[in-house]
C-alpha cells in the first residue's frame, strides 16, 4: 500500500516537474506557437488560447502536446506549410488551421508528420487547404475527429485531405473530409485502419489506395465523389460495412478495383451509383452480404478477373446486375438474391428451382454501342434478352447463379 | 362539341368495356402491390405494362368505337353541326373515358396502399401522366385510321400493325441502326429516334426517373444535357403534346373532306 502511494506521488511529482504547461495567447508573454515550441522542453504541454495566430513553417521537433482551447485559428496566409512534425510522440489537438499555400512543386500540407512515430492528430478543423494531414513515413499514429473542408475545383491544383505515404499502423477514425482531391489517400502504407469516416463531394476519390497492403476500412460513408473508393495495385485489403452513395457520372464508380488480389468485401451498401463496383484484373476476392440498390450497373467486370466469389449478396432494382465484356467466366455466383429473378420455388426451400443468369444480352450490346442505353426497358430489348437467356450466345454460358434466393437476404 | 363529348362520354361510361378496362387496372394494381410489397418496384413493373398496354387498348378501342357509332355519326352529320365538333367530341369522349379508367383503376389501390406518404408519388404521377398522354395519342391515331378506311377489317388490321410497329418493330430497327452506325457519333440520332416514337418517348420520360444513374454512364454532352437536367423532361413532355396535336389536326382536316 505505502509503496503504491509513494510511487503515485513520485509519478505525479515527476510529471509536474518535467511536463510543464505553456500558455500561448495573443497578450501572453508568449504570443506565438513557434516561440512556445522553442521554449518548451520535451513532454511539455502547450495550450493555445482562443485567437488568431498568423504563423507558418511551425516545426515541432520535440515530443510535445499542443492543445487548442476553443479552436484558436492558425492562419498560414497562403505562404506554405503550416505545422511540420519531425519528432516522435507529438499530439496536436483542437486547432483551426486555414490558408495553406498552394504550390506546383511542393506538397504543402496543413500538418505534416515526417519520419515520426506515435503521433496523435485529433479534433482539428482544416479549411482553405492544399494538402490536409500528410503523414510521411510515420508509424503507429492516430488521426481522429478531424474536419477537413476544401474548395478544390480541378484535380491538377488541389491536394488530398489525409495522405499517408510509406506509413504503417495508422488509425484514421471519425474524420469528415469534403471537397478535396482525394478524401483519404494511402500510398505504400500497410496495416492501417480507416473507420467511421465520412468522405463526400471530393473531386477524385473518397478513399484511394495505391500499393498499400493489409489495410482495413469499415463503416465509412462515401458520397457523391468522382468515384467512391479506388483500390489499386494492393493486396489483402478488407472492406467492411461501408456505404457508397450517389457517385454519378461517366467514369464514376462506387468502388473501383484495379489489380487487387485476395480482398474481402463484406456488408457494404452501394446505392444509386452509375457503377457499383468496377473490377479490372482482380483475383480471389470474396464478395459477401453486400447490398446493391438502384445502381446503373451493380458490378461491371472488365476483364482478367479470376476466382472471385459472389456469395449471398442482394441485387435490388439495378438497371444491370452484372456486365461482362467477354464470354469467358471464372467467377462464382451463388446464393444471391436478384430482384430481377423470375423463377419459381416449387419445393419451398427458399431457393429458386431454375438458375439465374445475371448477365443480359442488352448489357453486352450497351458495352459495344453505348448509345443503345436509350432503349433500356423497351419491350423489344426484353424479348431479345429472353431469347439470349434461353440459349446464351454472346454472354458467358456458365455464368449462372445456381441457387438464387427467393427472398431478400437479411443478416 | 361539348354536348357530343358529353354524350359520347356517358355512352362509354355506361358501356361494359369501360368497366372491364377499369377492373383490369384495378386488379393489376392490387395484385402488383400484393405481390411486391414495395411501391417503387411496383411502379417499375407498371411502367412496363402501361407502355405496352395503354397504346394497344387506345388503338383498338378507338377504332372499335368509331366503327360502332358510325350510324349515329351519320345521323349527327345530317344535323346542322360543325363536322370538327362532331368528331372531336367523339374523340375526346373516348380518350377521356379511357384515361379515367386508367387513372382511377391504378390510383385507387395505390392510394389505399399509402401512396401519399411514400416517396414514389412523383414517379407514380409521372406514370399516370404518360399513360394519359399515350391514351390521347393512340386514340387519335386510331380515329385517323378509321376515318381513312371504310373497311372495318382493314381498319383493325392497320390499327394492330401500328401498335406492333411502334411498340416493338420500331425499337428493333432503331437498335440495328445504332449498332450498324456505331463508328459514328450517335447521341443526336438516338435522341431524335426516341422523339419520333411516342412509346419510346414515354419510356425515356420514365427512365429519367428510374434509371438515371445508368443513363449518366454514357459519355456524350448532348445525352448529359438531356438526361442530367430538366431539359429532357421539358422536351419529352412538349414532344408528347405535339404527338397529340398532330393526329388531332389530321382528324379535323380529314373529317372536313370526307364523303359519308
Amino acid at each position: 500500500m505505502k509503496i503504491k502511494i509513494v510511487s503515485i506521488i513520485a509519478m505525479l511529482l515527476a510529471s509536474v516537474l518535467h511536463a510543464q504547461t505553456i500558455d500561448v495567447c495573443e497578450d501572453c508573454p508568449i504570443s506565438k506557437l513557434n516561440d512556445a515550441i522553442k521554449v518548451a522542453k520535451s513532454f511539455d504541454t502547450i495550450v493555445v488560447k482562443k485567437g488568431t495566430y498568423k504563423e507558418h513553417d511551425i516545426l515541432v521537433d520535440k515530443p510535445l502536446t499542443i492543445i487548442g482551447e476553443n479552436y484558436p485559428v492558425i492562419d498560414g496566409e497562403m505562404k506554405g506549410e503550416i505545422i511540420t512534425i519531425v519528432s516522435d510522440s507529438v499530439t496536436v489537438d483542437g486547432l483551426f488551421i486555414i490558408n495553406v499555400g498552394t504550390s506546383y512543386t511542393e506538397d504543402y500540407a496543413a500538418i505534416r508528420v515526417k519520419r515520426s512515430n506515435d503521433f496523435v492528430i485529433k479534433n482539428l478543423v482544416l479549411e482553405k487547404l492544399f494538402f490536409g494531414i500528410y503523414i510521411e513515413k510515420g508509424r503507429n499514429g492516430k488521426i481522429f475527429h478531424n474536419k477537413i473542408i476544401g474548395d478544390a475545383k480541378e484535380e491538377y491544383n488541389s491536394g488530398n485531405g489525409i495522405q499517408l505515404w510509406y506509413s504503417k499502423n495508422v488509425e484514421i477514425e471519425h474524420n469528415f473530409v469534403e471537397r478535396v482531391r482525394d478524401g483519404i489517400y494511402l500510398e505504400f502504407s500497410d496495416d492501417c485502419i480507416i473507420k467511421n469516416n465520412v468522405s463526400a463531394n471530393n473531386i477524385r476519390y473518397g478513399l484511394h489506395f495505391m500499393f498499400s497492403n493489409d489495410d482495413i476500412y469499415q463503416d465509412n460513408i462515401f458520397q457523391n465523389n468522382g468515384a467512391g473508393v479506388a483500390v489499386m495495385f494492393s493486396k489483402k485489403i478488407k472492406m467492411y460495412n461501408n456505404n457508397f452513395k450517389e457517385n454519378w457520372g461517366t467514369a464514376s464508380y462506387g468502388l473501383l478495383l484495379k489489380e487487387i488480389n485476395d480482398a474481402e468485401i463484406e456488408g457494404n451498401t452501394f446505392t444509386d451509383n452509375t457503377i457499383g463496383i468496377n473490377i479490372e484484373g482482380s483475383n480471389r476476392i470474396n464478395y459477401k452480404n453486400n447490398n446493391f440498390i438502384s445502381n446503373g450497373w451493380a458490378v461491371k467486370v472488365r476483364g482478367a478477373c479470376y476466382t472471385n466469389h459472389f456469395i449471398s449478396n442482394n441485387f435490388l432494382y439495378n438497371s444491370f446486375d452484372i456486365s461482362y465484356n467477354s464470354n469467358i467466366n471464372d467467377n462464382i455466383f451463388n446464393n444471391n438474391y436478384w430482384s430481377n429473378y423470375t423463377g419459381y420455388d416449387l419445393d419451398k426451400n427458399g431457393i429458386g428451382d431454375i438458375p439465374y443468369r445475371p448477365v443480359k444480352l442488352f448489357s453486352y450490346i450497351v458495352n459495344r454501342t453505348p448509345e443503345t442505353i436509350i432503349l433500356l426497358r423497351s419491350l423489344f430489348i426484353d424479348i431479345i434478352d429472353f431469347s439470349e437467356k434461353v440459349s446464351p450466345v454472346f454472354t458467358p454460358d456458365n455464368l449462372l447463379d445456381n441457387n438464387p434466393k427467393m427472398k431478400k437476404i437479411e443478416w | 362539341m361539348l354536348k357530343i363529348l358529353k354524350y359520347s362520354f356517358y355512352d362509354l361510361m355506361r358501356s361494359r368495356w369501360s368497366y372491364v378496362y377499369f377492373a383490369f387496372y384495378l386488379l393489376l394494381g392490387v395484385v402488383l402491390l400484393f405481390l411486391n410489397n414495395d411501391l417503387s418496384k411496383a411502379v417499375i413493373t407498371l411502367m412496363n405494362v402501361i407502355i405496352v398496354l395503354v397504346p394497344l387498348i387506345g388503338t383498338i378501342f378507338g377504332v372499335m368505337y368509331y366503327y360502332n357509332s358510325k350510324e349515329f355519326t351519320e345521323l349527327l352529320l345530317a344535323q346542322p353541326l360543325k363536322r370538327s365538333s362532331i368528331f372531336l367530341g367523339q374523340y375526346l369522349g373516348v380518350a377521356i373515358s379511357l384515361s379515367m379508367s386508367l387513372i382511377l383503376g391504378l390510383g385507387i389501390p395505390f392510394i389505399f396502399y399509402g401512396l401519399f406518404k411514400s416517396s414514389a408519388i412523383w414517379d407514380f404521377s409521372l406514370l399516370l401522366i404518360t399513360g394519359t398522354f399515350l391514351t390521347f395519342i393512340f386514340t387519335a391515331l386510331a380515329f385517323n385510321i378509321a376515318l381513312s378506311n371504310e373497311n372495318k377489317i382493314k381498319g383493325f388490321g392497320y390499327a394492330i400493325l401500328l401498335w406492333l410497329f411502334l411498340a416493338i418493330i420500331y425499337d428493333g430497327i432503331f437498335l440495328m441502326t445504332l449498332i450498324l452506325f456505331e463508328d459514328y457519333p450517335l447521341d443526336k440520332l438516338s435522341l431524335i429516334g426516341t422523339m419520333l416514337n411516342p412509346i419510346d418517348l414515354s419510356r425515356t420520360l420514365i427512365l429519367l426517373k428510374l434509371d438515371i444513374s445508368a443513363l449518366l454512364g454514357y459519355t456524350g454532352a448532348i445525352f448529359k444535357q438531356f438526361f442530367g437536367t430538366n431539359f429532357g423532361l421539358i422536351i419529352s413532355i412538349s414532344m408528347l403534346s405535339v404527338w397529340v396535336i398532330m393526329p388531332v389536326l389530321r382528324i379535323v382536316f380529314k373529317a372536313k373532306r370526307k364523303d359519308f
